[in-house]
């Protein structure tokens, strides 16, 4: 099975022998990797059904839950990392979400497109309309995404929170790095992948 | 009968001789449990699945009786290529203990005095359910059950399995299930209790000396229960305000289709159910309640279980909605067991557990072949 590259980098900052919550599991990949490598243990959210029934094919605990309602139902710390790949952008209220992840976990681990590409900036200035990228395809009316970032933005909410960031990887789509995403990452990552506490 | 049937099936009565001891403190010295099984148990019996029953099902769970156009209570869930498996695994289920369809109960003889238990029969709880299907389990030569699965009180039962006997349960399927009943749901099964007890036949529950029996009672008992069972959206969809004839007649006759139903489906039910049995079940639903029951070494056990949980609720359930269902979800996080959840979305209310349902029966589908992978 080919898996997804931005979730072999947050497999790699996690520790063997864990507990992790991954929100937004999808077919609950990242779990069933981290449970054969690293012998993790833990739970995937998600609130499709569809993906449900993939995760118990994966043989992964799975829980259908929405995010937009809460994960009040969790203790505190009771997860070495909490997850949420690449759907950040569909939570309703994502500071809400992001102090309850801190509250639930000792680490968070964030991964999410950058608004703040020159395509995107691109299609913006020259041809005047919403972006429309490969990791973000849906026009302005019927995508899910409603709370785009640029990295930049990010920065600025983990300072207004006072989350602490541990560690972050601003990468293409293929988890390359390259000496311009080095240099300017709002201008040249794609994706950024933040460990924060 | 369809393709996918297990066919014609007879059921078995054992008779167990170890006393058993109540919750009550009362003790039965001797009782019959009746059950059926489908498929067969493997070489080194590792396929075995127990099903619990709800508060009126019996033993009868799939296949067909010879000379029974119905088929067992939950013949969509099991057989062959059913999403519990009898080319795989080995179903067994029974009639639990106070029943009325051939295991021991009010309307047995009892030992004692040669008589009809009747309201002698003591009450019994999930927790001695489980203890008496476990006596079963050890006269089939089961070693563990790779699940336990059961809807409503069954789900009850099958979660109270893995607090008893954690070290004997791979996999619970909790369906439509509750921790424990609230004031609401107590409230509706004291009114079908007093509709049983008003009705001039009661006699203290001793109805069947004198020949008779409390079937108005029983009916209305069953009437206000299926009302619980269905959801708003369905009895809507299914009788709306639909008339048995084309206009009002200004009397209390049975006028609306719904109220045709529900007749029916009361003066149906009295013909094959005790109402002893019925008072009994309702009691025992009032009586669960692990999490408060549970002393320390129940807490310990749950804590020691291996057992993956999977529970499942329907969007329309208002009788065990959602809500009830996540919080046994969290009483399996806090306690750091593996548990999925899932919330089918479905309009056939509490009923919807015994519904075909493409993703009801795609989830159970997927948890049981993964979880029983290696058979």
């Amino acid at each position: 099975m080919a898996f997804r590259k931005d979730l072999l980098l947050i497999s790699s900052w996690i520790k063997p022998n864990t507990k992790v919550l991954d929100l937004g599991c999808g077919d609950g990949e990242l779990l069933k990797i981290l449970k054969q490598d690293k012998n993790i243990s833990g739970y995937g959210i998600d609130n499709d059904i569809k993906n449900i029934k993939l995760s118990l094919k994966n043989n992964v605990n799975v829980l259908q839950m929405d995010l937009d309602k809460g994960l009040k139902g969790f203790e505190l710390e009771s997860f070495d990392y909490v997850v949420l790949a690449q759907s950040l952008q569909v939570i309703k209220n994502p500071k809400e979400l992001l102090n309850q992840m801190l509250r639930i976990g000792k680490e968070v681990i964030i991964s999410f497109p950058n608004m703040g590409h020159w395509s995107s900036r691109i299609q913006l200035l020259t041809c005047g309309v919403m972006p429309v990228t490969g990791n973000l395809p849906y026009a302005w009316h019927d995508t899910p995404n409603i709370h785009l970032c640029t990295i930049k933005d990010f920065l600025k909410f983990c300072k207004d929170n006072n989350f602490e960031i541990l560690e972050h990887s601003i990468t293409d789509n293929n988890q390359k790095t390259n000496l311009l995403a080095k240099l300017m990452p709002n201008l040249f990552g794609k994706m950024a992948t933040f460990r924060i506490k | 009968m369809d393709e996918n049937s297990i066919g014609y099936i007879k059921p078995t009565i054992i008779t167990i001789k170890n006393p058993l001891k109540l919750l009550s403190g009362k003790i039965l010295s001797q009782y019959d449990l009746i059950y059926e099984t489908y498929g067969s148990l493997n070489k080194d019996g590792s396929n075995a699945v127990l099903i619990c029953h709800a508060l009126s099902g019996n033993h009868h769970v799939a296949g067909y009786h010879e000379g029974e156009e119905k088929s067992g209570w939950w013949n969509n869930m099991i057989g062959p290529g059913k999403p519990i498996d009898t080319n795989k695994l080995f179903v067994v289920c029974l009639n639990n203990l106070g029943g009325c369809h051939g295991s021991t109960g009010p309307t047995s003889i009892n030992p004692e005095t040669d008589k009809v238990y009747g309201s002698d029969f003591p009450i019994i709880t999930v927790s001695d359910w489980v203890t008496s299907q476990k006596e079963l389990m050890g006269y089939l030569d089961i070693p563990f059950w790779k699940f336990v699965i059961g809807g409503s009180l069954g789900g009850m039962q099958a979660l109270q399995w893995s607090f008893q006997y954690p070290e004997l349960i791979n996999n619970c399927i909790a369906i439509a299930a509750a921790p424990k009943l609230t004031a609401q749901n107590i409230a509706f099964n004291e009114i079908a209790r007093q509709a049983i007890m008003k009705d001039p036949n009661w006699h203290n529950g001793n109805y069947l000396e004198k020949g008779v029996s409390p079937d108005q009672g029983l009916a209305l008992a069953r009437m206000l229960g299926h009302i619980t069972y269905l959801s708003d959206e369905s009895m809507r969809e299914k009788f709306g305000r639909d008339l048995k004839t084309s206009k009002l007649n200004f009397n209390y006759d049975v006028e609306f289709q719904i109220e045709s139903y529900l007749k029916y489906q009361g003066e149906k039910f009295v013909t094959g159910f005790d109402a002893n049995t019925y008072m009994l079940m309702t009691k025992s639903l009032d009586y669960f309640d692990p999490i408060k029951d549970m002393s320390e070494s129940l807490i310990n056990n749950l804590q020691k279980s291996k057992s993956k949980f999977l529970i499942i609720s329907f969007t329309s359930d208002w009788r065990f909605p959602p809500k009830r269902s996540k919080e046994i979800v969290k009483l399996l996080l806090d306690n750091k067991r593996n548990v999925s959840y899932s919330e089918i979305s479905a309009d056939g209310g509490h009923d919807a557990f015994l519904m075909g349902n493409h993703d009801y029966f795609d989830i159970m589908r997927s948890f049981i072949l993964e979880s029983n992978n290696g058979i």
